[in-house]
């Protein structure tokens, strides 16, 4: 049935496939007809079954909480199984996430980025001694626990990856997401670690003292978290420590 | 060929494969887990409102135990449950979700002193003892006699998942993404790895491996909508079917949860209605009350989801352009309150629907949710009938849940499953009958097979278009095999299923060829697939001629004991995999296993909801009494709870030494010198 009410959407997208020999980037434009509540989601479904079956995105959860769909979306990194095309204004450009891997089209490898970055921070508990899981568990503050969970609710989409500026001209930087679970570990008790060990991790230039303070990252976290709040303590932190060594090295 | 060899293949990065894999290896044995997506976006990320384990700290769950987890799970399971696992379950949940939270999860705690809650749509004031400040703390969930939902905010799923991931990378485990499972290598009767794609280049390899696990969740996606992930596509179930081996147990025991927003389906927690939400209809009235006055929105999922189906058959639905819908009410729960433990629902609202929770009512209608059926196990994780393949998690059918899983119980049996199945997995590779003796010809022919299918379907000329059979089979499912059902709508989806799966023999990818990268050569395979999933359903829902738990006949309403007391298990037989011109062969073979009732802890009963239309079984009567003279010997003798249970069926041996153990609680104490209290009770 034909609505005349709704828009015509001209959907322009940023196509490569690097496992086709001689493919070149090029942008790719789609006329789709808006649906009432319809998400990127549902657009990019509808352009892949009617329009061109080759197209490649990543969804998953499709409901804002896995972090699979993240891409530039007219210009800004956002998740796109949750944007709004009404939101939107009738032409739309998508392109992939910068720095990471392509897979092709608007798919990339932020998996393997990830767990590079996991493993280089160590960002898991560090315990010290093996719990008796029959036993009572460890107490910890109810305010306590709820503000680990704040930073815990990162999703590694990588939008503030995309949206950093350091990164652009320092690769090794951690990004927001790196800084985000080292303070998230530094806050944990759990976590044995001294504010010495994280400094060994993130305290030069490719860590906490390589931001810029473009705040890019906070404005496109689709979360929310407080990422610049976190990064200014931790680079407090970190200096202090820094001076600390410096003393005693004199 | 490519061949990769390890111990254990593990498919499946979400918790139940995660929490294997990181069991195995500590256990000394090679693992691999392969994963469509980055482990940490498996489902299970997506779990909101928590995990059961009765660990009783919080003043609302007091008195909770083993023992009444255990008999909230076996009654929300209609009986259709396998009270050993059940026992085995409820005895490890607290010792999963202890580990979890050394592993790092922040789980939510208890705040000693006063608290506001809603309860029935009160205000009351809960006052929580000092002792248990810093313990965890848990919310209550539909079907439960205490408050034993522990939770992280509403994201409980994604903290789990990513203290299980983390504690992966620890442990150096080496996980592939985009890496998919399409074929078991299988010989006589024993699995030994499995056919995988790279889904980014198109690369075939065969893993070859003492032991193969799959954990790849659930099959909620042969319906339309549905509450689940777009991977949860039963990819794990078909390949097991597909070895014609392998069973597949009540395919058609099938979830519907009660509050997924209108129209996309996306869910919001029973944590809404746990915290005091309520739902309303047209007219803003609560009717819940007057179809389960003691339980009222917190019946079992099964049963509000019925009720919600028949008050709008009523007439009291609010009409949309996308169908009827009720009401969720959580503004009586306050913004303070949404904006701490709702946190997700408030997201969802807003992105999804332009709207407040903490202001407006959300639409919701029940939606396709959970998959109670699976792979049919042994209660060690492995199949009945092919040796070296187990299955854990919402991919199992191992059977914790039996025709109606209670919320909070499914990411609590990932967890505890993978404990468990990896320690009877690495007993099997210690042993030295499991070493790997297979030709590699054999290897080859499962992957020359696989060749075949893709060239096939890339080379079909004028064949059937994927999305089109994908979207009829959706369609078939959602108007007949939903939640009440009827002999005359499943038997024409069954018959419309069939024709389907004939179809799809002959599926062409259109316009898109690459051997790479190719989202419409996936689906195509995956439809065939999805298509005999969606089979087993139908078919097992057909043939079961009463109503029980989410299975629900509006022509067999009553619950058949007598006769249905029993798992549906069906196997689907090689000769007709191969042959497209065997058009005779569409259908699964079924048969039956019986729940043994004379061993049961708990004989069949009455639920309590509605008013009981049970038709018994005669043991069950027989066993009752039994039940009653071992109840009425443990109070003369005067024993503990612990010894009393274990007269009426003994499970313990059955557990993995490591997890024997008692769980300590702060009404039941360890007292250190005392061995019987803390360890496993000797007496058998
Ligand atoms: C919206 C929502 C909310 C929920 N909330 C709760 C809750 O609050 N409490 C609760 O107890 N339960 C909840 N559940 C249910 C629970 O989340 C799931 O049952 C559970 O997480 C399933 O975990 P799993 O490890 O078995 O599978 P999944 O987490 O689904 O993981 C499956 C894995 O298998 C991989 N995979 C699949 N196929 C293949 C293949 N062919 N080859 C290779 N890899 C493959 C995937 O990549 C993935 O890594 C919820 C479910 C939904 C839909």
């Amino acid at each position: 049935m034909k609505n005349n009410k709704e828009r015509q959407l001209k959907i322009s997208i940023l196509r490569f496939d690097p496992h086709i020999k001689g493919d070149k980037p090029r942008m790719e434009s789609y006329e789709i007809e808006e649906a009432p509540g319809m998400t990127l989601f549902i657009a990019l479904n509808d352009i892949r079954q009617h329009h061109d079956a080759s197209l490649k995105f990543d969804f998953v959860c499709r409901a804002g909480i896995c972090g699979s769909c993240a891409m530039i979306i007219n210009g800004k990194p956002d998740l796109a199984c949750r944007t709004l095309t009404k939101k939107l204004p009738a032409e739309i450009t998508l392109a992939p996430l910068p720095v990471f891997e392509l897979i092709g089209d608007l798919s990339v490898f932020t998996g393997n980025w990830m767990r590079g970055l996991n493993e280089r921070l160590e960002a898991w508990v560090h315990e010290q001694e093996e719990i008796d899981f029959n036993r009572l568990e460890q107490r910890m503050e109810p305010e306590l626990a709820d503000e680990i969970y704040e930073l815990d609710r990162c999703i590694e989409c990588g939008c503030c990856v995309a949206g950093c500026g350091t990164i652009q001209m320092r690769e090794e930087f951690v990004g927001a997401v790196g800084l985000n679970k080292i303070a998230r570990y530094q806050l944990d008790p759990r976590d044995k670690r001294t504010d010495r060990d994280y400094y060994e991790l993130i305290g030069d230039e490719d860590g906490v003292f390589g931001c810029m303070t473009l705040l890019g990252c906070e404005d496109v976290c689709p979360k929310d978290l407080p990422l610049q709040s976190k990064i200014a303590y931790l680079r407090r932190k970190m200096l202090e420590i820094g001076l600390k060594s410096d003393t005693h090295s004199c | 060929m490519k061949i990769t060899y390890t111990d254990v293949l593990v498919i499946g990065g979400g918790l139940a494969g995660l929490r294997t894999a990181t069991g195995v290896k500590a256990r000394g044995h090679d693992v691999i887990v392969l994963s469509l997506v980055p482990p940490k976006r498996s489902h299970s990320a997506a779990a909101q409102g928590g995990m059961q384990a009765s660990l009783a700290n919080s003043v609302m769950g007091q008195g909770d135990n083993e023992d009444i987890h255990f008999e909230d799970t076996i009654k929300g399971s209609d009986w259709g449950a396998d009270q050993k696992v059940v026992r085995m379950f409820v005895n490890t949940a607290p010792k999963a979700i202890r580990e979890l939270a050394a592993w790092g999860v922040p789980w939510s705690r208890v705040k000693r002193g006063d608290r506001q809650a809603i309860i029935n749509a009160e205000k009351v004031t809960i006052s929580e003892q000092d002792e248990a400040h810093g313990l965890i703390t848990a919310r209550d969930f539909g079907g439960t006699k205490k408050w034993r939902t522990c939770y992280t905010s509403d994201g409980t799923g994604h903290s789990m998942l990513y203290a299980m991931d983390n504690k992966a990378h620890e442990q150096k485990i080496e996980v592939q993404e985009r890496m998919e499972a399409i074929a078991l290598i299988h010989e006589n009767k024993r699995c030994y790895g499995a056919i995988v794609r790279n889904l980014m280049t198109g690369e075939l390899t065969a893993y070859v491996a003492k032991a193969t696990t799959i954990a790849t969740g659930g099959y909620g996606r042969i319906y339309s909508v549905s509450t689940n992930a777009v991977i949860c596509e039963g990819m794990g179930q078909a390949i097991a079917l597909e070895t014609g081996v392998a069973t597949l147990g009540n395919m058609e025991a099938i979830q519907f949860h009660p509050t997924a927003i209108v129209p996309v389906g996306i869910l919001t927690t029973e944590g809404c209605r746990g915290d005091g939400g309520v739902l309303r209809d047209v007219d803003g009235y609560r009717f819940m009350p007057d179809y389960e006055p003691e339980k009222k929105e917190l019946a079992s999922r099964d049963v509000v989801s019925r009720r919600m189906i028949e008050h709008m058959r009523k007439g009291k639905g609010v009409s949309s352009r996308y169908g009827d819908h009720l009401w969720l009410d959580i503004t009586l729960l306050g913004r303070e309150h949404i904006e701490k433990n709702l946190r997700e629902v408030k997201e969802i609202c807003e992105k999804f629907l332009g709207i407040d929770p903490a202001e407006e009512w959300i639409p919701v209608r029940p939606t396709q949710h959970y998959s109670m059926g699976g792979i049919r196990t042994k209660l060690t994780g492995e199949s009945q009938t092919l040796k070296g393949l187990y299955a854990c998690g919402e991919a199992a059918c191992w059977d914790m849940h039996g025709f109606n899983r209670l919320g909070g119980n499914s990411v609590s049996e990932t967890v505890v499953a993978g404990m468990l199945v990896a320690e009877y997995i690495a007993d099997y590779c210690d042993d030295k009958a499991s070493s790997v003796d297979i030709s590699s010809q054999t290897i080859e022919s499962f992957m020359d097979q696989e060749k075949e299918k893709i060239e096939s379907l890339l080379n079909h000329k004028k064949g059937e278009d994927a999305y089109q059979l994908r979207e009829s089979m959706e369609k078939i499912m959602m108007e007949k095999v939903g939640i009440f059902r009827n002999g005359a709508d499943l038997e024409s989806a069954v018959i419309e299923l069939q024709a389907l799966y004939e179809r799809s023999h002959n599926i062409e990818v259109k316009r898109s060829k690459s051997r790479a990268a190719n989202p419409a050569l996936v689906n195509a395979y995956r439809t065939q697939r999805m298509i005999k999933i969606a089979l087993t359903a139908a078919y097992g829902a057909l043939l079961r001629t009463e109503s029980r738990g989410a299975h629900s006949r509006e022509d067999y309403p009553e619950r058949n004991d007598k006769d249905w007391l029993k798992r549906t298990i069906m196997s689907w037989p090689a000769t007709t995999n191969k042959a497209n011109t065997n058009t005779s062969k569409s259908l699964p073979d079924v048969s039956y296993e019986d729940l043994n009732i004379e061993e049961m802890e708990l004989p069949p009963g009455f639920r309590g909801y509605g008013k009981d239309m049970t038709i018994k079984h005669p043991t069950s009567i027989i066993r009752q009494k039994q039940v009653e003279k071992i109840q009425e010997n443990n109070n003369q003798q005067g024993l503990d709870r612990f010894k009393a249970q274990n007269k009426f069926m003994p499970y313990e041996n059955l557990l993995p030494e490591k997890y024997r153990g008692r769980n300590e609680r702060l009404t039941e104490r360890f007292n250190d010198d005392d061995d019987e209290v803390k360890g496993i009770d000797n007496e058998k």
